[in-house]
């Protein structure tokens, strides 16, 4: 294990390297662009034996990676906003050829107007493409999680967004431990899928399917996407073992033991309220935080046995349900709970949309408001 | 990977003899090679999108040859006339 300082995009491209990948194509976009930058210096320098192709723009980059994927490539992509609205008719091609595909979202507000800035709008957004989705707190989470995404995606077949806040994580500087790649390639080993191309063994593939069949793909595709919460367990548990490296498996839960009352969000907002959190539970609020390490599929058995029957829980949304109550994250808690008949009771706020800077100050005093305190 | 049972997740088609049942049914003009025009450029071939034109001797398999005109288009000699068949 080895100890490196570096940016959120260079530890994605790190994160890639250490998983082996065999095929990156990418578009550059603000605030990912120096992912794509350091995967192709990694490349030219000959230290990933991988193939890098670049493309005029996302729409074509997901197209290559699920080419690629389907000769049976481990395969990696990274974009943000508009690059990935861009390519949200490829999403759903991939997550329907069951492709264990790995992305890489740097969070950023869409367009219109232009925003650079973080909110979570861009990726909700592609909540029903049958992807896999994962949101991270800190760099080191970032590295682990992609390494686990390739453990899931190749198990389950289908492919995983993970999630990181444009900026706050993208641009900052941590610490993160790296392990050894024999550790690694222990965790991750090369797989050979259930299906690919054989020149030797010539196959078409999701050609036309008449109402007999397609039914029965989607399907699959639904089922297997709630069988991956287990698998996500599973890799969290075992990286642990390995690495001692842990972040949550569905849930990050902190000071929720004795809690009656708690905070809900995602993304780096979610480890700046442990500090609000710390602060309320001093004024004596019995609080706890949930950060939803996993949003696609939704962890719904999960959050429900974190909470009491009396339970308060404020919903922190960096994104917009537009023309519904609510946040998103606020829509699928609610949708959640929904066949509990107790008294939990749901509150929310819209927050940090388009870069906002959300202080521990800052959401501590928002979540007494709410609260009526 | 000849001998693997394809998981029942992937939606793989595999090359079989008339698929789509006897295309031939569909024809309403035939294509007849003029074999003394033809210079075994072999552009029919390729271009039969039913490929029921033989690699070896050329011969058309009316059974499933829809009828479609495409060998008669791009044959460079002029070779394949859409002839009526009367019954
Ligand atoms: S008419 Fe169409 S189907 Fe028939 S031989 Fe020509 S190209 Fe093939
Ligand atoms: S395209 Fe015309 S000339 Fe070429 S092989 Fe066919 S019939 Fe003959």
């Amino acid at each position: 294990m080895k100890t490196i300082l570096d940016t959120g995009c260079h530890i994605v491209a790190q994160a890639a390297k250490s998983a082996k990948v065999d095929f990156v194509s990418a578009y550059p976009i603000t605030p990912q662009t120096s992912v794509v930058e350091e995967i192709a210096s990694m490349v030219q320098r000959g230290e990933i034996d991988c193939r890098f192709l670049p493309v005029e723009g996302e729409h074509s980059a997901m197209a290559a990676c699920v080419a690629a994927a389907a000769t049976g490539a481990r395969t990696f992509t990274a974009t943000s906003s508009q690059g990935l609205l861009y390519m949200h008719e490829v999403l759903h091609m991939a997550s329907g050829c069951r492709f264990p595909i790995v992305m890489a979202n740097v969070n950023r507000g869409v367009f219109a107007p232009w925003t650079i800035w973080v909110d979570h709008q861009d990726s909700l957004s592609q909540r029903d493409t049958g992807w896999l989705q994962y949101y991270c707190a800190s760099l080191q989470e970032v590295f682990d999680t992609i390494i686990q995404a390739y453990k899931v995606a190749e198990q389950i077949k289908i492919p995983i967004m993970v999630n990181l806040d444009g900026f706050v994580l993208s641009h900052c500087v941590m610490a993160v431990q790296i392990p050894d790649q024999e550790i690694i390639d222990r965790f991750l080993p090369t797989v050979e899928p259930a299906w690919r191309f054989d020149p030797q063994n010539p196959t078409s593939y999701v050609s036309v399917t008449g109402p007999d069949l397609y039914e029965g793909f989607r399907t699959s595709l639904h089922q297997d996407q709630l069988k991956a919460l287990d698998l996500m367990v599973q890799a969290a548990r075992e990286y642990q073992e390995l690495t001692g490296l842990y972040h949550g498996d569905l849930l990050d839960l902190y000071r929720c033991d004795d809690a009656n009352t708690f905070v809900f969000a995602m993304g780096s907002m979610a480890e700046e309220l442990k500090l609000s959190v710390d602060i309320l539970r001093e004024e004596g609020i019995k609080i706890g935080l949930i950060r939803l390490r996993v949003f696609r599929p939704f962890p719904k058995e999960a959050i429900s046995k974190v909470l009491p029957e009396d339970a308060t829980v404020v919903v922190l949304d960096r994104n917009f349900a537009f023309g519904h109550e609510g946040g998103i994250l606020f829509s699928e808690l609610k949708d959640a709970l929904f066949t509990r008949r107790d008294n939990v009771r749901l509150l929310n706020q819209i927050m940090g949309i388009g870069g906002i800077d959300l202080t521990y100050q800052y959401m501590a005093e928002q979540v007494k408001n709410l609260l009526g305190l | 990977m000849a001998n693997k049972i394809y998981d029942e997740k992937y939606p793989v088609s595999y090359p079989m003899h008339g698929a789509g049942g006897k295309t031939g049914d569909w024809r309403l003009l035939t294509p007849r090679i003029d074999r003394e025009k033809c210079s075994k450029c072999m552009l029919c071939w390729v271009y039969c999108p039913d490929a029921v034109i033989d690699r070896e001797t050329l011969e058309i398999d009316y059974e499933y040859c829809k009828g479609c005109g495409i060998c008669a288009r791009e044959c460079p000699r002029k070779a394949i006339v859409m002839i009526r068949e009367e019954e």
